[in-house]
Parts: C-alpha cells; structure tokens; sequence
C-alpha cells in the first residue's frame, strides 16, 4: 500500500486549483464609482469630451481612467460623492439628449477581463434597489390577435364578395364563419386558407347553417405566448435603459413573467410609471402650408423642418402588428397592421388627405436626476419625469389606406429600426405588477458585509475545530475546505450568469458546515480501522474507499433536493439551490480528491508508524502490523 | 437502543403537539405571505420600533407590523388588508391609510416624520410561493424515496421520509408554538433541513447497510444498535461542525439571516435526533432482514471508483 497519486491526478488537482485561485482572484478588485455618457442617437466625438472635461473642471471634481469610444464615455471617480457631483455638472453642460447613467466600472486587470475572469454580480438584497415581478396578461394579448383575425376575415370576405350570416369570436382562440351554403362555405374556406397558416379550419353544420370554424392551433397558441412575452420584455427593456440605471435585470419568469431589477434605484413609485407608462406613438398629418402656426408643432426630420399638425387621427395603440420585410420588388417595408377601429380611423383620415403627408411621433416618458442639497446640507436626488416626442417617419400618402398598409422608400436598416419603433409605441400585450419590493443601499452593504463575516466567522471555528480534532489530517481538510470556497465563487464568478444573493451566501455557509462531513466520515472511518489494528497506509486507504459509497449516496440525495429545489423554486430558493448545488459538487472534489492528494504527498510511499490524525480507541489489543 | 420506546413516545408527543399548534395557531407569515398595505415613513431622528408600535396598538392599529427599512430613520408599516374593500380600490385606499397613520404618529411624536410612500402589497404572488415551496417539498420527497428504494431498499426509504417529515412538522411546529415569523428565509432553511437530514439518515441507514451484508452473526436489532455506534461520532461532530457554522451566522450573519439560522438550527437538532433515533426505528419497526440488502453484484463497480 504505497498510497501514491498518479502523476496526471496530481497536475489536474493542480490545475483546478490554478482554476479556482485565478477566476476567483476578481471579487478582490474593488469597482470604481463611474459614470457613463451616451447619447441616444448620435455618436459621440472629441468635442463632447472637450465639453464635459471643461465641466468637469469647473465644479473641481477629479476624474480619471477615462475610456472613450464613438458610443460611449466612461469617467471614473474616488468616492460617490465625486461621482454624483460629477453627473450634475455633466448633465448641466450637456443637451437632454445625453444620457449620464451611474455605472460601476472593473478595475481588474487588462489580462483577467481578457480571459473573462470577472466579478461576481450581486443580487439587490446585497446591493440595494428595487424589484419588480410582472405579469403580462395573456389572454387579453390573444384575444386582440383574434379580433385582428376577425377583422381581417370580414375584409376578405367582403372583397371577394362572399355573404356570411356573421363572423363571431366563440372564444380568444375560436372564431366562426357562419354561411348560408355549402358552395359558400367551400369558397369561404378557399380563400381564406392561405391568409391565416395560424389557424385551423374545421367544417361543421348546426341547424342549417354551415360553419366554418377557425381555431388558433396549441402550437401556435404557445408561440404567441412566447413572442408576446419577448416583445414585452424587448419593451421593457427600452424603458429601463430610459432610468439610466447600472446593470439593470429584464428575465422572464415561466410563460407569463416578468422580473425587473433595478439596483441602485430607491423610489419603486417613479420606476413603476416609467415601466406602466406605454410609450405612445401618434399618426398625424402634415400641417397644411399656410395653417396657423398654434395648430402644429415643428419637428426635425433628417435636417429637415415638418410642421405637424396637433390633431391625431391615430393612436398606437391601435397598431396591432408591425414588421419589417421586402415587397414584391425585393425592396426594404414596414408593415402596420391596425385594428378593426384603427383600420375605419384611417381609413376616414387618409381618403381625402391624398398627397400629405403622414408623420408618425413616439412619446417617451423619459428621466432627468437633479441632485441639489437638503436644509442638512445632504444631496438630495430627485428625479424629474418629461416626455419626450420624436418625429419617426414622415412618408407620404399615396392612397387611401385600408388596415394593412405599408410605409416604402425606406434602406434595410432604416426599416427594421422604424418598425422597432413603431413596436415598442404599442405594447404588445398589457402588463401589471404583481410583486414589488425595496430593497435600501445602506441595507444591501449590511447584508453583504454580514454575510461575509458570517463566511469568515464560520469557516474560522469550522477551521480550528478541525485542527483541533484532527490534527493532520485536519489541516488537510481545511486546505480542501478553503479551496472549496473559492472554487465556488470561480464558478460563481465566471461560469454561470448567477447572481449572489443573500440566500445564496447562506447557501455557501452550509456548505462550509457540511463539506467537513465527508472528511469527518473518512477520518472516523480511518480511525476506526486504526483501532481495529489495521496498518496506517492500509486504514488511509481503506478509511478513503468505504467512505466514498456513504459520501457519495448522502451528497447525491442532497444534490437531487437542491436540484428539485432549482426547478421548482424561485427567487430565494433558486439562489440557495444553487450555491448548494455548486458547494456539493466543489465540495465533492476538494474533500476527497483534494484531501487524499494532501494525505497521499504527507504519508504516501514511505513507512510509516503513526498517523497524526487525533486520538483513538483501539479494539483490538494486537499490535498492528507495520506497512511496507 | 432501550430508548427506543421513550424516543418513539417523546416523538410522537412532539409531532402530534407541533400538528395541534399549526392547526390552532397557524404560522405567523411574514410579508412574504400576506398581503397588505405598506406605509413607509422617514423620521428626522432615530426611532424606537416599539415606541411606534406601542403607538399604533394604542390608535386602534392593533394588527399593525413594524420593521425598519433601509436605514435607522426609515421605517415600514404593514397593516393587514381591509377584507371589505373590493381590489380594485385598495391601491387608492392604501394611500388614505398612509395619511392617516402619518397623522396618527406625527401627533404622538416630537420628531418630524414624512410619508415616503404607501402602497397595496399584493398577496398573490405569496401563496404562489407557498404553493411552489409546498409543491417543491413533496416532488424532493417523492425523488427522494425512489432513490432510497433504488440505492438501498424500499424500507429504508420509509424511515428516511418519515424521518423528514418528523424534523419538518416538529421545526414548523415549534415555529407555530412559540409564534415566530415564517418568511421566505425559513421557508429556504426547511428545504435546507431536508437536505441536512436526508444527509444524517442516509450515512446511518449506509452503515446498516453494510453491516448486514459484512456481518453474518447478530439480528437486526443488534446490527442497527452497532451501525448507530459506529456513526454516532461522525454524527455528532457534524452536527457540531454545522451548529458551529448556524451559529456564527445567527451572531454576525446580521438580522436579515438570523430567522434562516434559527430555523435551521432547530432542524439540525432534531434532524440528528431523527436520524440517530427515528429512522432507524421504523427500519426496525419494518422487520429488516439481511436478505432485503443482498443485491451486492452492482454495488461492486461503485466501491471500485474514486479515489
């Protein structure tokens, strides 16, 4: 019994213990306050620096490591108080068409973000700010699809000249046909067919009637569901980038959900109607040459000047679909379907308007912070909500416009970017909070702070209890148990998008109390073949071997928990699950492999007498029998 | 193993008060669970939590928590929700009630208070999660007893469940008598017991295992006590090493954790109990025989494995 590694398992050991100690290595690198400067529309150049350096100057705040690119400038800054400062006195000197957004900027070296070693991200329960659980009400968003389908079948029907005895919505995801004949009803669903690959047709015959049933298919039902959640989130996304908040989180939760996190931010009042307000598109027409000048209002369209008229003949939220493809020709279009209401509105609207043009504006609530000092002589920030109209698309009537229209004349890119815009004018299905919580910055440092000490007065008695009982092989243990911990915040770090939350430390915690089991198990067990006069090279490796079958049934059970737990859970749960899950695995590694490495370079290959690993009682009075 | 009767009685006492108390008493829910009306107040100094209470309790206020919020001047108020009100007007509701307790608390306090918000906290979401965390425990417990059953035999599976099912209704029982608040963080520190005490029983129940396969000489009950003898200082320094860690979290984990600390450091203690007395019992109690663990042809691939 030599009790020797391989060569190669001694190097792997090694390399994830080089693994471990380099990706957990970021977490040391604290974050710099910084700000960052975009402008929403336009590329950034040397003049804007020029601008905000001179601001910068003025109101004596120190800056540094500036990273400038065309889009984007990052300033970075000693203290918050620096920071906030700066953003006032940059917001000041420049236009609202900037966006100064804090932000944390890394200072780990070049060569650690080259490899993507980075730092954990912190759940708010560690860092403050606010979170926000949406629901997107589905149904409302598939009855609309089916009125559109309605609509669209009555204005086929009537174009083809086919007579029904009514079109009628059963439920959101049935509509019938009703006509007076067979003939009809097989003309019905000829040309109907092709217009709706989304629906399934189903002939049936109820009191001399012939139906014709169009049902929206399981399939079809569940893509709509995911779309409609995908655009929501897309929307929602676009509004919290309007907060200017740092590393904000947009995830979908299930088929219906939607989580918004928002660190930093303290008033969930000011975030909700930025989110709940649906930024609005507004069709208009061009003001007439020689109209008031109280009756439009002037807009700027790729340098030129469009004056538009105050009335709206159609709001967005009457679009009901918009997508950007190629017409017959193989040229770039966007395509607006409307609703039934919004089709006949402008339809009014476009007949005797031939030739004008049609101007469509986005409306966006946007935020400006105004940090200004309190009666305490503390800075107080205060957010100031505007709204914000933008002239998107200027196209000219060319006919009467019936439901479905098309915007032409536009290149790819600015196709796609103006049905983007026009999207994310129309929500595509309408949302509430269901779940709202606050989270204080002072209160997120605590957790943090806490449960950091917690780790370290944990891991420290864990540690010295260890020491105490099992001497050598105690250490062993503890070398295995520290490089636990930090393999889990390698994975934490680098592996996974997992944020740290503070079930999530606690997670880590018991890993620590529960990864000594399976070195306590094999030790117990070492010790106990010691006392049954087993030689030591043998014991180590007997105590190592039967060990093994209990360490693996017990962390496996556990594992399926926390995996169920993952699964099952959110929130909370989710972040305990995974930490667990992860300290299971880590653990599985260090406190066997990695302790028997260490056990194996200690005692490995040499005689030896005794091993260090704390007293025993000994059952059997025959002395052992030397090892070899 | 003489105890095992006053065991099996001190757990059956245990399990059936701990039963009367959920039913009686219920759980104290915390926010996680309720829905309500959330007032927040800012004060220009520091405040006494139960000062405000003692305010509150006395204006009629009677079911009224207080919890600090953010910081030592900040504070939230949650009331319980008005049941005669329809859903549609709590929100607008909510900021009435805010007015008026600002009014109630500027009125008994020299201090100057402003109202930084009020708002209807919404309880769907919280028995969604209790329905989740519920849901969640009984799929762990139905994986768990087909891994027992596959991995050792089908009555060891039945001790370890019952064993678990022992810790959860004695911890939710004591969380019940003494009207300590149940949260999402206890809720985690219940599945987290299932996972420590799964772990405690199945290293035992291993060791049985073992033992009837190794030993040929002893019945049952005699190959049960010497396993339990056998893992008992494994147990015990775990369980040490563990409450070690639970209560170093539960001192200087901060408020946030200790909720999580206490309620597993109850199931820690039980869940070592269980393990030591419990399981094992009804393993007994279920007439384990040799034969029921002697499919040892597949179990010698895993022995050969790591390290």
């Amino acid at each position: 019994m030599l009790n020797r590694y391989p060569l190669w398992k001694n190097i792997l050991i090694l390399l994830v213990v080089l693994w471990g100690l380099l990706y957990s290595a970021p977490n040391l690198y604290p974050d710099n306050e910084a700000l960052q400067i975009t402008n929403e529309s336009l590329n950034l150049n040397s003049a804007d620096v020029e601008v905000i350096t001179t601001a910068l100057e003025a109101a004596q705040v120190e800056f540094f490591g500036e990273e400038i690119s065309d889009t984007d400038i990052l300033l970075r800054f000693d203290s918050v108080e620096d920071q906030l400062r700066a953003k006032t006195a940059i917001e000041d000197a420049l236009t609202d068409d900037y966006i100064v957004a804090l932000n944390l900027a890394p200072t780990t070296p070049g060569w650690m973000q080259a490899i993507r070693a980075g730092k954990m991200n912190l759940g708010l329960d560690l860092q403050g700010g606010v979170h926000f659980l949406m629901e997107v009400d589905m149904d409302a968003a598939q009855e609309r699809r089916m009125n559109d389908h309605l609509g669209n079948v009555r204005t086929i029907l009537r174009e083809e000249r086919i007579r029904t005895r009514g079109i009628n919505l059963i439920s959101n995801s049935h509509l019938e046909v009703r006509l007076s004949d067979e003939a009809a009803r097989s003309q019905a669903r000829r040309e109907l067919i092709d217009n709706f690959p989304e629906l399934q047709f189903q002939n049936r015959e109820s009191e001399g009637t012939f139906i014709l049933d169009m049902r929206m298919t399981a399939d079809t039902t569940l893509q709509m569901q995911r779309d409609t959640l995908q655009a929501n989130r897309t929307t929602l996304l676009k509004r919290v980038d309007a907060l200017g908040v740092a590393e904000p989180t947009v995830q979908q939760q299930g088929s219906n959900r939607i989580v918004i996190e928002l660190p930093g931010v303290q008033d969930p009042a000011q975030a909700i109607r930025i989110l709940q307000r649906i930024a609005t598109l507004e069709f208009h027409l061009e003001a007439e040459i020689g109209a008031p000048s109280l009756s439009y209002e002037t807009y700027e369209d790729q340098g030129l000047l469009v004056n538009v008229d105050n009335d709206v003949i159609l709001q967005g939220d009457r679009v009901s679909r918009v997508v950007s493809n190629l017409d017959q020709n193989g040229l770039p279009q966007v395509q607006i379907n409307l609703d039934a209401q919004g089709g006949t509105q402008i339809n009014r609207a476009s007949r005797d308007n031939i030739g004008r043009n049609m101007p469509i504006l986005l409306i966006e609530t946007k935020s400006r912070t105004n940090t200004s000092l309190n009666e305490d002589g503390e800075e107080v920030e205060e957010i100031e909500f505007y709204e914000d109209k933008r002239l998107i698309s200027n196209a000219t009537i060319r006919a009467a416009l019936p439901r479905t229209f098309v915007i032409t004349g536009l290149g790819a890119r600015e196709a796609n970017d103006l049905s983007l815009l026009i999207r994310s004018g129309s929500l595509a299905a309408p949302m509430t909070i269901v779940e709202q919580s606050v989270i204080g910055p002072t209160m997120g440092r605590e957790n943090l702070e806490a449960g950091v000490r917690g780790v370290q007065v944990a891991a420290a008695l864990v540690v010295i209890f260890m020491l105490f009982y099992y001497r050598l092989f105690g250490l062993a243990a503890n070398v295995a148990l520290i490089m636990n911990i930090l393999l889990i915040f390698a994975v934490l770090s680098s592996f996974l998008p997992a944020t740290l939350t503070l079930p999530g430390i606690v997670g880590i915690v018991l890993t620590v109390g529960m990864a000594v089991d399976a070195n306590v198990l094999i030790f117990t067990r070492i010790r106990e073949e010691l006392g049954n006069g087993m030689p030591p090279q043998q014991a180590i490796d007997a105590g190592y071997n039967r060990a093994f079958t209990t360490i693996l049934d017990a962390n496996l059970t556990t594992f399926l928990v926390a995996a169920v737990l993952f699964t099952i859970g959110t929130g909370p749960v989710k972040g305990f699950s995974v930490t667990l899950m992860i300290g299971i695995m880590t653990s599985m590694f260090t406190a066997i492999v990695g302790t028997r490495a260490l056990i194996n370079l200690i005692y490995g290959g040499r005689s030896v007498q005794k091993l260090s690993i704390g007293s025993y009682h000994s059952n059997n009075k025959t002395p052992g029998i030397q090892a070899t | 193993m003489g105890v095992r009767k006053i065991a099996a009685a001190i757990s059956g006492v245990l399990v059936v008060v701990s039963i009367i108390s959920l039913v009686i008493n219920s759980l104290e829910f915390g926010l996680d669970f309720t829905s309500g009306t959330s007032v927040r107040l800012n004060y220009a100094e520091t405040v006494d939590l139960g000062e405000i209470n003692g305010i509150l309790q006395n204006n009629g206020y009677e079911d009224a928590v207080v919890v600090s919020f953010g910081s030592d001047r900040e504070i939230r108020i949650i009331l319980p929700v008005d049941e005669t009100v329809a859903v549609g007007d709590q929100a607008s509701q909510a900021a009435e009630i805010g007015g008026t307790i600002a009014a109630v608390l500027s009125s008994n306090s020299d201090s100057q208070i402003s109202l930084l918000g009020s708002d209807y906290v919404s309880a769907k979401v919280g028995e969604e999660l209790a329905e989740q965390g519920g849901l969640g425990m009984l799929v762990a417990l139905g994986i768990i007893m087909v891994y027992i059953a596959v991995r050792f035999q089908f009555k060891f599976s039945v001790g370890a469940v019952v064993a678990l099912a022992h810790d959860l209704i004695i911890t939710l029982g004591i969380f019940s008598v003494f009207s300590m608040e149940f949260n999402l963080n206890t809720l985690a520190a219940m599945l987290a017991i299932i996972g420590y005490s799964l772990n405690d029983t199945i290293v035992v129940s291993d060791r049985i295992r073992e033992n009837f396969r190794r030993m040929r000489k002893g019945t049952p009950i005699e190959m049960v006590n010497r396993s339990l003898n056998q893992t008992l200082s494994r147990t015990m320094i775990t369980s040490f090493t563990t409450l070690l860690v639970l209560f170093s979290i539960l001192f200087v984990g901060g408020d946030s954790t200790q909720g999580f600390a206490i309620a597993l450091i109850i199931g820690v203690i039980i869940g070592t109990y269980s393990s030591i007395y419990i399981a094992s019992n009804i393993i007994i109690y279920m007439n384990v025989t040799r034969e029921d663990l002697m499919i040892p042809v597949k179990e010698g691939a895993d022995l050969d494995g790591l390290p």
